[in-house]
Formats: C-alpha cells, structure tokens, sequence
C-alpha cells in the first residue's frame, strides 16, 4: 500500500487507545468548534425533542440516549473554553469542570454504540441543530484522545494497514472479478485509463454480494458506459468517518483519489454504501484540503440518470410487495431521496413506502460503525424494532436497500427475530429486469 | 428618585445597554471563531433560499416528529405565540416600545391579550412541571433552563398584577396611585433584559442563525431541511 502525506497522522491517532487523554479530549472538542458548529451549540433550549427521534432512546427509553445529551462533554468543553464568556465565567468558578477519563469513558458509549450518526434528530429539532454532524465532530475528539471503541480502533488499524475494513486485498477482488466475468461472459475493465467512470467498492460487497459487481457490468454494458475497476484505491469504505478521525479518513480517501488521478477518470462511482458516499462525496475535498479533479456519482444517481437518458432499459417487474429501506447517509444526509424511488418503480409493481419513508425514515441501527462495535450489538438489534414495526405494518414480502452495510445488518436483525424475508439490493434488482440485448 | 423613576430611568437603560452589549458580544464572539470553506462540489448554490426555509420549516414539526406524545413541542408553541400577542398587542406595551423606539401600531382588543396573558401563564407552568417530571428534560436541564423559566414568568405574573392600574391612551402613566406594580413589572422585565444574551433566552436571536446554517448546509447537498 502507497503510504499518504496522511498516514503518519493517522498512525498518531491509533497510538492514542494506548494512552488515553482527557485533556488532549478536551482541546479537540474546542477545536472542533468553528462559528458554525459554535453558532448550533449555543441555540440549543433542552427541549428534548430529539430524544423521541432517535431509535435507540424509542426502544430502551434511557434518557441517556437523548441526541443532544451525548454531546455533553463537547459542549461543556466548549462553554469552559471557547463560548464568547467563557473567560468571564471561569474567572467567577462559574464553567463547567474540565471533562475527566471517567466521564469520556461513560460517553464513549452514548458517542458511539448509540448513535449511527443518521441524523434523524438534526431532522427533529425545532432549533435546526444538526446533532448527527455535532456527533461526528465530537468523535474527533474522543479518536484522537483514545476513547473511541477499541474495535473501530482495530478496523481503522486493518484498513491503513492492508487498504479495506475487513482486510479485502486486490487478488480477493480480482478472484470476484474473474468469477462474475465467467457468470456474465463479460470482461470487466481494470486499470483502463481515461475511463469516464471508475467503480470502488466496499469490502462488505467484495466478500457478501459480489454479484453487484456482475450486475454493473451488465448495466454498464447495455448502457455502452466506459468504467473500470482500480487494483488499487478500489475500497470505498471509510471507518476514519465512522471513529470520527479527519486523519483516518483523509488516509484512506486519498488512495481513491490517487487512483481516479492515476487513471485520469471523469467520475468516481460511490458504491451501494452510505457513509462512503458520506466521505467521499461530502467529506472527501474538506479532509484533503483541495477540490476533486473528478465528480463523485452515487451509483442509484447514475442507474437514475441512466434510465432517465433513456440509456438503461429494463423489461418486466417484480411482483412481490417490495419497500425500500433509506440508507440515511444517501438519503437524508445525501439528497437522493427520488432516484431509488423512480428506480422501485421501474422495476417494481408491487412497491410499497413504510411510515415515515424517504427523509425521516428510521436507520438500520448499524450505520455509522455501530455494526463494526461488538459491545454494541444486543442494543443495535433492539434498535432494529422501530424498522421490524414498520416493515411488518406494510406487509413487505422484501427489503430493497442500495447500501450493502444496511444490508448486512437487516439480514442479521431479520435472522435474530425470525422474520422470514429477504434483504435485496437495488442495483441487482435492476439488473434483474434488464432488457435483454 | 422614586422606584418607578428608577424603574423607567436608569434601570431601563442599563438592562437595554446590557442587553445588546451582551448580544453584540456573544454573536462577534461566535463570529470570530472562523471557518472553512466548504470545498465540495454543491448539488445547489441556492443556500440563502436553503438558510430561509431551514428558518420557517422549522418553527412547525415535520409530521413524522408531530405524535411523539411530548407535549412540549405544542405547549412551546402556546407559550411564544402567547407571549408575542402580550408583548406587541397590549396598547401600554406598544407605548412603551413607541417610546423607545418611536414606531406604534394599532393594538389588539384587551380581552384578546388577557385570554393571550392566561393561556402562557397556563403553559408557562406546564412547561416547568415538564421539565421537572419528563426524564429526558430533568436530565437536559440545569440553573439555566430554570432561572430563565423564571425571567420569563416573572414579568408575565407581574404584568397580570399590575394590570389593575390606569392608562390614558396615547401617553405613559404619570404617577399611579401606587407606583410598586408596575415598578416591579418593569424590573421584571428589566432582569429579563439583563439575563437575555448569557443563557438560553439569547435562543431569541441565536435560533434563526442555526436554523440557516443548517438550512444552508443541507441545501447544499440537496438534502431534506
């Protein structure tokens, strides 16, 4: 693996769960808070509205699991030493305590194995705090000091170290690629240079639906779509968004970047994976310090865009009472709440929304790493009940999702609770009803 | 100098000073903590458009949130409207702001901002007893959600006190018989001035600039407000 300008940083960050620092805690909390993330912890009221927003509090009702209460320590960091009174209100004894390795402990709980940074409550609150972004910037602080979970520790070491989450090198890939050429008869391009778009993957696709990747060649070869696959930069998960490390994720992103650059691609293709498109198509520029050379393309997006343009075309429909589950990071934080709908509806008679689908649809519960915390796994799947209630109310005999973690993790749920019916993905169900050539 | 003069004198303009020094501060002292540029490429450029609807989307529930069976939501609403009616409806109010600011309006009928003056009073003690009963809000709250509960019922109790006492149209009282009320109705109000911009009442001006930034942000991506 190439190492990054960004690697040595992100090893510093790894080094941190070997000595735990509440106060090196403390001064990134206060780093964290620039004039807008200053301006939404400042207009909170306490009203606890989000509390009844987020499925972990809906299903054990601790009110430890409010949204904006595990922000307590950023935000007392922030009161003590960066509001505009803080020096007045130090000076009377009247700050908040500095934050201490019990309390980061306690809260490295309620940042982590009960928040999967969905944003269902910025959704909720009547003040506009986006509480899922207040999140995320708050684990900058409990990563870079050692209290995040050990096992996000352990994914992000693995995926420094060997370039994927689960481990995933090129010749596993190059096995699955080989193999869906066999079943499609078709070749599937790698390394092509000045492709117009370049497919990463995540290493949940690469081991559990390989078959994605067949299904996109024959997608791409009906729509006549120039795209290959890189050796190398082909991973499009990023735990460093999930342990909440900006080095992290900027270490493993440029490898990705590096490749579309390598390659000399017009777009890079964000697989079936939330928090990848998160990090890749939002996050992605801010961590590297510079804008893409290329566009980021959600591959529902482009399947949109494909049939829309008249380039895709399917022929039949699903019979079946299908729903679809919103990956939250697509969907509500991604903006791209239509494309997996009209995708439904092309291929689907019988699609059916759940209660509060599209923008405020409950998550998965193993979104944002959650699902890589084995301490965190009863309370991930007690969470799943909010989801079980609202798939069952519409009779759903499937779940289509376009995100291969919410897959993984409904699959696992529906198994624990003996529902009997399967998890699909939306582009291998496209792919399904394609016409044929 | 008597109560009530101090009361419309120096008190008056020491809580205004402090109120909007205290604003003016804590709004630069945000300002000047700085930021990045975002680099992403936006899915829409319209962010102001994005800031103004994350500004009013906000002040009603989305309907998935509207049955979460916590009243506050509701009672919130009862207490804001309730207030703005008493505040800008009551004819000594707008004498009062007339005064000091020179702009006057047409009041709202009397028995309007009475029934306005019960309903807050009403909602303002179902709020308390919310947050002292509600597990979720007991935790959330601290000496600021409390003694701002208080600034703001004070003057509200006060003013309903002091309600008894005789305006003639278009002018401000002389001397009341009694001038204690509707002096310690102004200092009420005074405090609240005072207490405004350090706690969560400076929510007041601080809730439409978080409303538009992540307003702002979310149309950035092209993402639900």
């Amino acid at each position: 693996m190439t190492p990054s300008p960004f690697t040595e940083r992100a090893q510093s960050v790894l080094r941190a769960r070997e000595a735990p620092d509440a106060r090196r805690a403390a001064k990134e909390f206060a780093a964290q808070a620039s004039r807008d993330t200053a301006f939404q912890l400042e207009a909170c009221v306490a009203c606890g509205q989000c509390a009844e927003a987020c499925h972990f509090y809906l299903v054990t009702r601790d009110p430890r699991y409010t949204p904006i209460y595990k922000l307590k320590p950023m935000l007392d960091t922030y009161r003590r030493e960066r509001a505009p009174f803080s020096m007045v209100t130090r000076a009377l004894g009247l700050a908040p305590p500095e934050v201490t390795a019990e309390e980061l402990n306690e809260w490295s709980e309620l940042l982590y194995d009960s928040c999967n940074l969905c944003g269902r409550c910025t959704l909720a609150c009547p003040m506009g705090i986006d509480i899922a972004g207040l999140v995320r910037r708050a684990r900058e602080g409990m990563s870079a000091a050692g209290f995040a979970p050990p096992d996000l520790y352990a994914v992000a070491e693995r995926a420094l170290e060997s370039g994927s989450p689960m481990g995933v090198r090129w010749p596993a890939l190059k096995r699955q690629i080989e193999l869906q050429e066999r079943e499609t008869g078709l070749k599937i391009p790698v390394d092509a240079q000045g492709a117009d778009y370049m497919l990463v993957l995540s290493s949940m696709e690469v081991i559990g639906f390989s078959e994605i990747i067949g299904a996109l060649a024959r997608i791409f070869q009906q729509a006549k779509v120039s795209w290959t696959i890189p050796s190398a930069g082909f991973e499009a998960t990023n735990v460093g968004v999930q342990i909440g490390s900006r080095d992290v994720a900027a270490a493993l992103l440029s490898r990705i970047v590096d490749a579309a650059e390598r390659l000399k691609v017009k777009s890079v293709i964000s697989p079936e994976c939330g928090h990848a498109y998160s990090a890749l198509r939002w996050e992605g520029p801010n961590l590297l310090g510079r804008p893409y050379s290329f566009k980021v393309v959600q591959i529902v997006e482009l399947l949109d865009q494909l049939v829309r343009e008249g380039r895709l075309r399917t022929r039949g429909k699903d019979t079946r009472r299908l729903t679809f589950h919103d990956p939250c990071q697509i969907v509500r934080r991604g903006g791209l709440q239509q494309a997996p709908r009209r995708l439904m509806n092309q291929v689907s008679d019988g699609f059916v929304e759940m209660q509060d689908s599209g923008a405020a649809s409950f998550c998965c519960g193993g979104g944002g790493g959650v699902s890589a915390i084995h301490r965190a796994e009863q309370l991930r799947l007690a969470a799943f009940e909010c989801k079980q209630r609202q798939v069952e109310a519409v009779g759903a005999e499937a779940i289509v999702t376009a995100c291969s973690n919410c897959r993984d993790v409904l699959e696992e749920a529906i198994e624990q609770r003996e529902m009997t019916l399967p998890v699909l993905g939306l582009t291998e169900l496209v792919a399904q009803y394609l016409e044929p050539e | 100098m008597g109560v009530l003069e101090f009361a419309r004198g120096p008190a008056l303009w020491f809580s205004l000073a402090v109120m909007i020094a205290g604003s003016l501060w804590r709004i630069a002292g945000i300002c000047q903590l700085g930021g990045r540029p975002d680099l992403s490429e936006p899915r829409s450029a319209r962010l102001w458009a994005g800031a103004i609807r994350g500004i009013f989307s906000r002040m009603i529930p989305r309907k998935e949130f509207r049955h979460s069976g916590r009243i506050g939501g509701l009672n919130a609403c009862v207490y804001h409207i309730g207030i703005a009616v008493i505040v800008l409806g009551y004819l000594p109010h707008i004498h009062f702001i007339g005064r000091l600011t020179g702009l006057l309006w047409p009041p709202l009928p009397a028995p309007v901002v009475y029934l306005a003056a019960g309903f807050t009073f009403v909602a303002l003690f179902i709020a308390l007893v919310e947050r002292l009963t509600d597990p979720v809000l007991r935790l959330l709250s601290g000496f600021d959600d409390y003694f701002s509960w208080l600034v703001v019922f004070l003057p509200l109790a006060t003013g309903m006190i002091a309600i008894n006492q005789s305006y003639s149209p278009g002018a401000a009282p002389a001397l009341p018989l009694d001038p204690r009320p509707l002096a310690i109705h102004l200092l009420s109000v005074e405090l609240l001035f005072v207490w405004l911009p350090f706690g969560k009442l400076a929510h007041t001006f601080l809730v439409f600039i978080s409303r538009g930034v992540t307003g702002a942000a979310s149309a950035r991506k092209g993402a639900a407000i």
